[in-house]
C-alpha cells in the first residue's frame, strides 16, 4: 500500500507502470485519474487545501478498509494539494487483485470515500473571483451503497 | 491548552488557520459555544453547524463528542476531495 499527498505534479502513466510490478499473482489492475476540469469555461486555476497529518491518516484508513473488504495485492493513492491548472492531474487511485471484480469494486470504494472523507477542499479561481466548491449530496449518498 | 484549527471558508471567515486556546469545554459543542461568544466573526463562522464538520485529534467526530484529553480540534466545511 502506498499513500502519497504531494504538491508536485505526477505522471499517472509512469505510476501505473510501476504499480504492483513483479507480482505475478496479479491478474487485474484498475486505475482512476482525477483531472482538473474547467466546469464554467472560465477557470484559471484550482486551489486545493488540505489538513496535513489528518489527510495521510484518513487516506491510509480508507485504503486499509478497502483491503479488509476485498482481496487486494496492492493499493495506491496519490492526491495533490496546492495550485492546479486546468487539465492537470489532481489525484489517482490504483488497485491490483487476482481477479478484476475486486480491483474494480475497491477502486470505486476508494473514490467514493476519498471524495467526502479525506480532508481536502477545492477552491475555483476564475476571472470573476474565487469560490469554494460545495460538497454534493450525491457524493454523500454514494457512501450508502458500501454500508 | 488545545489546538484549534480552521480550514477552507471557516479559516477565511475567522481569519486565522490555527490558535491555542485555554478552555473548560468538555464537549465539542461547549467549545463551539465558547468560540461563538468570543467575537462576531466566530459567531458568523459557527452560525450553521449543519454546514460544518469537526475532527478531534485528526479523526472525524461529532459536535456532541467529548473533548477529554483531546489535543487538537479542527473545524471545516464538508470535504471535496477526489
Amino acid at each position: 500500500m502506498r499513500v502519497l499527498v504531494q504538491e508536485a505534479l505526477f505522471d499517472a502513466g509512469a505510476e501505473l507502470n510501476a504499480f504492483a510490478k513483479g507480482d505475478t499473482d496479479i491478474g487485474a489492475v484498475v486505475s482512476f485519474t482525477g483531472v482538473t476540469r474547467d466546469v464554467s469555461g472560465g477557470l484559471s486555476r484550482m486551489l486545493i487545501e488540505h489538513y496535513p497529518g489528518m489527510t495521510e491518516r484518513a487516506l491510509t484508513q480508507i485504503c486499509e478498509e478497502a483491503q479488509t473488504r476485498w482481496s487486494l495485492a496492492d493499493v495506491l493513492v496519490i492526491h495533490r494539494f496546492g495550485t492546479m491548472e486546468p487539465g492537470d492531474n489532481i489525484m489517482m487511485v490504483a488497485t491490483a487483485s487476482r481477479h478484476r471484480a475486486d480491483a474494480f469494486a475497491a477502486a470505486e470504494f476508494l473514490m467514493d470515500y476519498l471524495k467526502s472523507r479525506a480532508p481536502f477542499w477545492k477552491k475555483e479561481i476564475t476571472a470573476d473571483g474565487s469560490e469554494w466548491v460545495a460538497a454534493k449530496d450525491s457524493d454523500e449518498d454514494a457512501l450508502d451503497r458500501w454500508s | 491548552m488545545i489546538d484549534v484549527l480552521y480550514f477552507a471558508w471557516v479559516r477565511e471567515r475567522i481569519g486565522i488557520p490555527k490558535e491555542k486556546l485555554e478552555t473548560t469545554a468538555t464537549t465539542v459543542m461547549d467549545l463551539v459555544e465558547e468560540l461563538r461568544a468570543r467575537e462576531e466573526r466566530y459567531a458568523l463562522a459557527f452560525s450553521d453547524l449543519s454546514a460544518l464538520r469537526v475532527a478531534v485529534d485528526q479523526d472525524l467526530s461529532d459536535f456532541d463528542a467529548p473533548l477529554s484529553g483531546a489535543r487538537e480540534v479542527a473545524f471545516f466545511p464538508p470535504m471535496t476531495g477526489g
